[in-house]
């Protein structure tokens, strides 16, 4: 299953990384004669409502994809890992003010917090890149918290303090060392989930603004054309099926490579 | 003077609790004083949650103390600011029981006993590698191993380890919390003679703490008894061994296997009514003392 995964989301990957760079047409040129075709051998995937290149869109949104996924989840996940291990380290007040806040994000369902933050910053890719990452940090938190609550006992951890180490030092040589497997599940999983959201909020038009190409806001642009040109959501709506498939299937390998138990 | 003074120390934890509930509360340590010469081994022996262990990491202030006071040297080690206490941890070390969990398996051997040089800031690169493998020569560690991981070691080549990490910023003083408790039986007898060695060689004094009896006698100079959070019998090894008082601690010797198959076993079940906890030590003969 990783390897399945792993396949899916480096061929993706290269994809967003060379396609834009290879194919002959620019997803922004418009022939409005050849508005709604359907697949033919010179536009693989068809062209849009508007005449564009259908394929060439695809792979242009799928450097958006990409950079929502790793920008969300890089900084959540390290923001998540730090916070998570003070609050599971120190405990006391760090503690409450940390898992209060996590608590609070939590009993919000995460996608309509994102979508109520948007829509008051103003619909922009930084705004949805900001909106998800204050939603993601949260399950990187609680999760390291629990781990390091488990850590800081470790007869390890105590040989570190009885040696006089501070406790930054135990935190980053000994702590947070034995979360960094399950942070890194999550993370896969977190790619997944962000790509996801991002289709959703540009899909709602709360995303990614015209022109720029995104898996949701061509989602939305065939909307309209559901039923006489199925192409228009056909392509995007699997480029988002296959990545988020991808990248499930690395976060589920990696988490029974991690597991001995079900490995 | 003693080496180590412990005083009416006491730890209380609270479990549970919540808004509403008040917690219980757990006296893991209760009003235990001992005190350590130097260069003695002072056996401290009990069953499981009888607070030994606590004991022990209260000593090192691994666990904060609730009340009473430890003192080091003539120092109380309880009122040392951070700074001090950093630089007091050079002198006093712990051993743990249990090889595998004690050594972080992401680190190699090396990297696990130079951690202390590192930490103290003590010496070049080149020195301290000098020092390692030094350190690994001291234990019987072959120094050709310096790069391997902890999993790649036996039970007892483990304990050396932690053995070598806790003897690298050249301590007084050492717990040795149920050092050899997890090795297998050939093995303790080798890790415990190497504990003899260095104790000769090095001026070491311990705190053993153990649930092994036969183990307490053969190495300790005094033992004292823990029951429940509290010191129930204290004396010089040979005098508790041959008159134990404390009907606790004549249960627990009782309970010693004896290797003759056809010798009599006469084992004393101890019955919690015929205790009473509120007993204080009182002194039966020359430094032998029981709660009774």
């Amino acid at each position: 299953m990783l390897w399945v995964g792993a396949s899916i989301v480096t061929v993706a990957a290269l994809a967003a990384l060379v396609g834009p760079l290879v194919t002959p047409f620019d997803p922004a040129n418009q022939q409005l004669a050849l508005r709604l075709d359907g697949p033919s051998w010179t536009h693989l995937f068809g062209l849009d409502e508007l005449g564009r290149d259908i394929l060439a869109r695809v792979l242009a949104g799928a450097r958006i994809s990409f950079l929502v996924g790793i920008t969300v989840v890089s900084v959540s996940a390290v923001a998540g890992t730090l916070l998570g291990a003070v609050a599971g380290y120190f405990g006391g007040v760090l503690d409450d003010v940390i898992s209060r806040a996590v608590d609070v994000l939590l009993a919000f369902p995460g996608l309509l917090l994102a979508i109520a933050l948007v829509a008051v910053l103003g619909p922009s890719l930084g705004n949805v890149l900001f909106a998800l990452t204050i939603i993601g940090w949260v399950g990187y938190a609680r999760l390291v918290r629990g781990q390091v609550l488990r850590a800081r006992e470790f007869e390890y951890v105590q040989a570190a303090r009885a040696l006089g180490a501070g406790a930054l030092r135990v935190l980053w040589r000994h702590v947070i060392p034995t979360a960094v497997p399950t942070v890194v599940v999550q993370a896969a999983l977190g790619m997944a989930g962000a790509i996801i959201s991002e289709a959703a909020l540009s899909f709602l038009g709360l995303g990614v603004q015209p022109p720029t190409p995104s898996w949701g806001t061509m989602l939305n642009g065939g909307r309209a054309h559901l039923l006489d040109a199925p192409h228009l959501t056909l392509f995007p709506g699997l480029a988002i099926a296959l990545l988020v498939l991808g990248f499930n299937f690395v976060g589920d390998g990696l988490r029974d490579l991690a597991d001995p138990k079900r490995g | 003077m003693a080496l180590v003074d412990v005083s009416h120390l006491v730890k209380r934890f609270v479990r549970g609790g919540g808004l509403l509930r008040r917690g219980t509360t757990v006296n893991a340590v209760d009003d235990v004083s001992f005190a350590i010469d130097e260069g003695e081994t002072f056996g401290l022996v009990g069953e499981s949650g009888s607070g030994k262990t606590t004991t022990g990491r209260c000593l090192l202030r691994l666990i904060e103390p609730t009340a009473g006071s430890v003192t080091f040297r003539g120092e109380d080690v309880l009122a040392l600011s951070r700074a001090r206490m950093r630089l007091a941890r050079r002198d006093m070390q712990i051993v743990f029981q249990d090889p595998y969990s004690s050594l972080n398996p992401r680190m190699r051997a090396r990297q696990i006993v130079e951690e202390p040089l590192v930490i103290h800031g003590l010496g070049a690169k080149e020195a301290r590698l000098e020092r390692v493998a030094e350190l690994f020569r001291l234990v019987g560690l072959d120094t050709a191993h310096l790069e391997r991981y902890p999993h790649e070691f036996s039970g007892g080549q483990r304990q050396r380890i932690g053995l070598a990490r806790a003897l690298a910023l050249n301590p007084s003083f050492l717990v040795l919390d149920e050092p050899v408790s997890a090795l297998d039986v050939s093995v303790q007898a080798q890790v415990v003679n190497l504990l003899l060695d260095l104790q000769q060689q090095l001026k070491l004094t311990y705190l053993f703490i153990a649930h092994d009896l036969r183990l307490v006698e053969h190495i300790s100079n005094r033992v004292a008894v823990m029951y429940l959070g509290k010191i129930v019998e204290t004396g010089p090894t040979a005098a508790l061994f041959a008159s134990p008082q404390h009907p606790y601690t004549r249960a627990l010797l009782s309970a010693i296997p004896v290797a003759d198959p056809d010798a009599h076993k006469r084992r004393i079940v101890l019955d919690p009514a015929s205790v009473n906890r509120a007993a204080p030590l009182r002194e039966i003969a020359a430094g032998h003392w029981a709660a009774i």
